[in-house]
């Protein structure tokens, strides 16, 4: 058939049907079974031309109300950031983006360094000494650190803080099933975690303690605090942690973390539906050769020129297979180079003035809504998302702001429910004091 | 030591910027008002201060130091290097695709929701399966999911002691770390001669612990398990599951469905089968799709079409829970749909009946010159051994660094473990005659280099920005980051 995916010919068809010494491309399938050979015309839809096609998704991408044209105050764990237009341009390169794992690397010298230059940014951002190439997301990083804890520590007790992103502890729980995890939960006060419930709970039996930080509601966890609780009893601090943030607040690494955590979103990758995103995933050095995923580190080569190979590959499951702590394949290079870009791009100044803004931004519109009587249930310090209570049912407010071209922030109640009513706000760089003047002004009048 | 391509740390010079933000337009408050002395920053991150043109400079030459499918010939093994459609990326970047946020209302995301829908109505029918799940985010982790997906099935039938999982001897390394993850026992069954999975061994070791059978069919050497059916029958009369690897799904598109075969749990690589772009190591997505008996165990939500539209439905209580935050890497479900719309029924019948017209052709040119361990018509890849170089001296390493001076990215290497000095090959469908011969051209020559001129092939590669890279010191003494010169 013709196809411009499919280059042969009839005649390159015959040829090579004559060297390999069968008369049909069928005969090249005698070896399946006659019972389970599939006979009929599968039911997929009839091919589209290109033009057709772009316009028929075109067409279906216009059913989405997409953050270009609405206003959002909605994050809770990916958010609407400045993309320096040099990100898409370095992306579009096909010699990166047509590679795949650089398993070779006297070709594949562009992909290991952008890979190393990648590690040192997450290294330098977290505070951390090694950092890996990349993981799916922030979620399955923060269960792959309290794995790589569990088999450290040869404990089999996990406490999270309730704080930490809702589906990021579902994630967790679905991992710890497979390996009969006991997964307990520590509540929050006041908006961050209960120091005294933690104490309570710390034992010998405790592989790790996660946080987030700043935590699903914005606030900072006081992780000078907690750090000794957990480093008492010889369970490793795991913390996960908006990049961003990190911008302007104290490493985690420099208040004793073991393992960060966390999602590379904010820098440079499209919120798209929730994925692909990148996880990213550092450790202090002890625990450099239990880290999960692929490492680039610098070597040189015969005649002393300074390369880049993957290394330390016998962490990894091609080689240790079931021995593997774990089975991470394929992971998120591509949008840990977009990471790159878009650091690369802010520099250092430009990371702290972003962060710096949304601070500034989100603190100017929790005063707006407190001055116009909007109580917050918790009073601690915050990066850029606080939460509101709104008293009334947050799907129902948000429905009356989509009508204003306003996608509204995230409804609590659906994971905490002694936080209905409440709504989770962010604001990014992205908002300008107009739109968040407008977004308190739609919300009227609190009852606080 | 030389630093030929400076690191973009080392092209830094404080003063420069490459971004633009907006002023500030809301009243400036001094971030330490805002944050306790103990959490506010002090030492700043080293993060490069480049200018834009700086930036696209030190990428450009990046990329030009990278070999993708755009710029040569990949037949990497089992990893189905074709060719990456540019509409694909098109629709992936379209702002209601790429600008969308996964906790937007239901009503203001019908287009997406749609889309993973029709999607998964494509791949249970591609598969012969009842449902799909998207939300894997790549192919080890549709296997840890489908793995606790059975897990769960057998939990839910009282059945608490099948604790082992079997995986043939040629398995991809990831089935068996998998099943680890999954909290499962690895236990591995025999290849015959033949290349097959030795049944007599099968039934061995199956038993009441057998949580499932993973399998690759074709398997990792090119080749069918034409035994697929018995082998179906001797896992199930057991009470086990049998879970398909997708990773070869190119050779049998509408010409076997692993539903048909018995397979109880699929994962597919849309990665590899629907050309989702390797990335440099990934994103990929990884769904799982499974028969009707394990549907109550899917990940959730799952999304359902309604009388008002589609929408995600989170009440499942048997489901396993979330294995990803969100809903899968949906960018890349964008790009594999788009593809499958591309192609047809047709055209995906005739993607897998090329892939494997190209992989049969090359295997017969290239058996005179390297062994050819299993002598039968393969499907999408298959495999040669290097041995008859090796007892020259020239190992497959050599002839896979010598390619590289031909402009090829070479095979896959040393794997399947049961092949001595393996080389896997699989050319896909989308690569036309005139670069296949040339490419067998190369393994010619290199044959006869190793003849006749064994170091040429030995201290290749000859034409690359670096020589052979020390392995073993970087192992040994890891650099893992760069670190600013004080």
């Amino acid at each position: 058939m013709l196809h411009r995916y499919l280059p042969m010919t009839e005649e390159d068809k015959r040829e090579m049907l004559k060297t390999i010494g069968v008369a049909s491309i069928d005969d090249l399938f005698a070896d399946i079974p006659e019972q389970v050979r599939f006979r009929g015309e599968m039911k997929v839809k009839p091919a589209k031309s290109e033009p057709e096609l772009w316009k028929e998704l075109v067409a279906l991408a216009e059913k989405n109300a997409n953050l270009k044209q609405y206003v959002s105050f909605l994050g809770a764990g990916v958010y609407d950031h400045y993309i320096p237009a040099v990100v898409d341009h370095v992306l579009s390169r096909s010699e990166f983006y047509t590679a795949y794992t650089p398993y070779q690397p006297e070709i594949s010298q562009g992909e290991l360094q952008a890979i190393f230059e990648f590690q040192t940014m997450v290294c330098e951002l977290t505070g951390m000494d090694v950092a890996n190439s990349s993981m799916y997301d922030g979620g399955t990083a923060l269960a792959e650190a309290m794995l790589l804890s569990v088999a450290h520590t040869k404990r089999k007790k996990v406490l999270i803080s309730s704080a930490v992103h809702p589906q990021y502890r579902e994630v967790v729980r679905t991992y710890a099933k497979g390996q009969q995890l006991e997964v307990k939960e520590i509540p929050y006060d006041g908006g961050v975690t209960d120091l005294a419930a933690l104490e309570a709970e710390m034992g010998d039996d405790v592989a790790c303690v996660v946080v987030q930080y700043p935590n699903f509601f914005g606030q900072i966890e006081p992780l000078k605090a907690i750090e000794p609780l957990v480093h008492e009893k010889k369970s490793l601090f795991v913390v996960a942690s908006n990049p961003l943030a990190l911008g302007i607040l104290t490493a985690p690494g420099a208040f004793g973390a073991d393992i960060v955590v966390g999602d590379m979103q904010p820098f440079g990758i499209p919120t798209q539906f929730g994925g692909p995103h990148c996880g990213y995933f550092a450790v202090k050095t002890p625990l450099m050769r239990k880290i999960p995923g692929r490492l680039v580190g610098q070597t040189t080569d015969e005649d002393g020129r300074r390369g880049f190979v993957l290394t330390l590959q016998a962490r990894e499951q091609h080689i240790r297979r079931d021995k593997a702590t774990s089975n991470i394949c394929s992971n998120q290079a591509l949008n840990a180079l977009a990471a790159s870009v878009a650091l690369s791009a802010l520099g250092k100044r430009g990371v702290k003035e972003m962060a710096a803004m949304n601070m500034q931004k989100a603190h100017y519109a929790k005063s707006a809504l407190e001055q116009r009587g909007f109580a917050s249930p918790f009073a601690g310090p915050f990066f850029n998302e606080f939460v509101i209570r709104l008293g009334r049912p947050v799907d129902e407010v948000n429905g009356r702001l989509l009508e204003k071209g306003i996608i509204g922030g995230y409804d609590l109640g659906r994971d905490y429910p002694e936080l209905a009513g409440h709504m989770l706000v962010a604001v990014t760089e992205l908002r300008t004091k107009e739109e968040i003047d407008r977004f308190v002004n739609e919300l009227g009048d609190g009852h606080a | 030591m030389r630093n030929d391509q400076p690191l973009i740390f080392e092209r830094s010079k404080p003063g420069r910027i490459a971004y633009s933000l907006p002023a500030l337009d809301v009243p400036a408050v001094d971030v330490s008002e805002l944050v306790p002395a103990d959490y506010l920053r002090t030492e700043e991150p080293e993060l490069p201060e480049v200018s834009e043109l700086d930036l696209m400079r030190h990428y450009t030459a990046l990329s030009k130091r990278n070999h993708g499918v755009d710029s040569g010939f990949y037949p990497l093994g089992s990893c189905t290097m074709k060719y990456n459609p540019k509409i694909n990326e098109n629709v992936a970047r379209l702002a209601g695709f790429a600008h969308i946020h996964p906790l937007q209302p239901e009503e203001t995301v019908q287009g997406a929701l749609e889309l993973m829908y029709d999607l998964q109505e494509h791949l249970k029918e591609i598969t012969g399966m009842d449902a799909v799940t998207l939300q894997p985010a790549a192919g080890a982790h549709g296997e840890w999911t489908g793995l606790m997906m059975i897990r769960a099935y057998h939990e839910a039938n009282g059945d608490f002691g099948r604790t082992k999982v079997i995986v043939p001897d040629s398995a991809h390394g990831t089935n068996p770390a998998s099943a680890t993850v999954a909290g499962f026992e690895t236990v591995t069954v025999r290849s015959t001669v033949d290349g097959l999975v030795d049944l007599d061994d099968l039934k061995r070791v199956v038993g009441p612990d057998t949580a499932a059978l993973m399998l690759t069919n074709p398997n990792t050497l090119g080749l069918f398990e034409e035994h697929i059916v018995e082998m179906a029958e001797i896992v199930h009369e057991a009470g086990g599951k049998l879970y398909y690897d997708g990773a070869n799904l190119n050779a049998i598109l509408g010409k076997a469905r692993p539903g048909d075969m018995g397979f109880d749990v699929v994962h597919l690589n849309l990665h590899k089968t629907f050309t989702g772009p390797h990335g440099g190591g990934g994103p990929g997505s990884g769904p799982v799709g499974v028969k009707a008996d394990l549907i109550p165990f899917l990940p959730k939500p799952v999304i359902e079409k309604g009388e008002n539209g589609y929408y995600l439905d989170y009440d499942r209580p048997q489901s396993i829970g979330r294995v990803k935050p969100f809903y899968g890497n949906f960018g890349i479900n964008v790009r594999a749909y788009t593809y499958i719309r591309s192609m047809g029924p047709d055209g995906l019948k005739a993607v897998s009946e090329y892939a494997v017209l190209n992989a049969n052709y090359m295997m017969r040119r290239l058996a005179e010159y390297y062994d050819l361990p299993y002598d039968r018509h393969c499907k999408h890849e298959f495999v040669l051994s290097g041995r008859r170089q090796k007892k020259l001296g020239v190992r497959t390493l050599d002839i896979a660094k010598r390619l590289l001076d031909f402009g090829f990215h070479p095979p896959t290497i040393y794997f399947p473990l049961i092949v001595e000095e393996c080389m896997m090959i699989e050319p896909t469908e989308t690569e036309s005659k005139e670069t296949l011969d040339a490419f067998i051209e190369a393994m010619i020559q290199i044959a006869k280099e190793a003849e006749e001129n064994p170091e040429i092939v030995q201290e290749a590669p000859h034409t690359t920005v670096v020589k052979r890279l020390d392995e073993t010191t970087a192992a040994r003494k890891p650099i893992l980051r760069y670190q600013k010169e004080t």
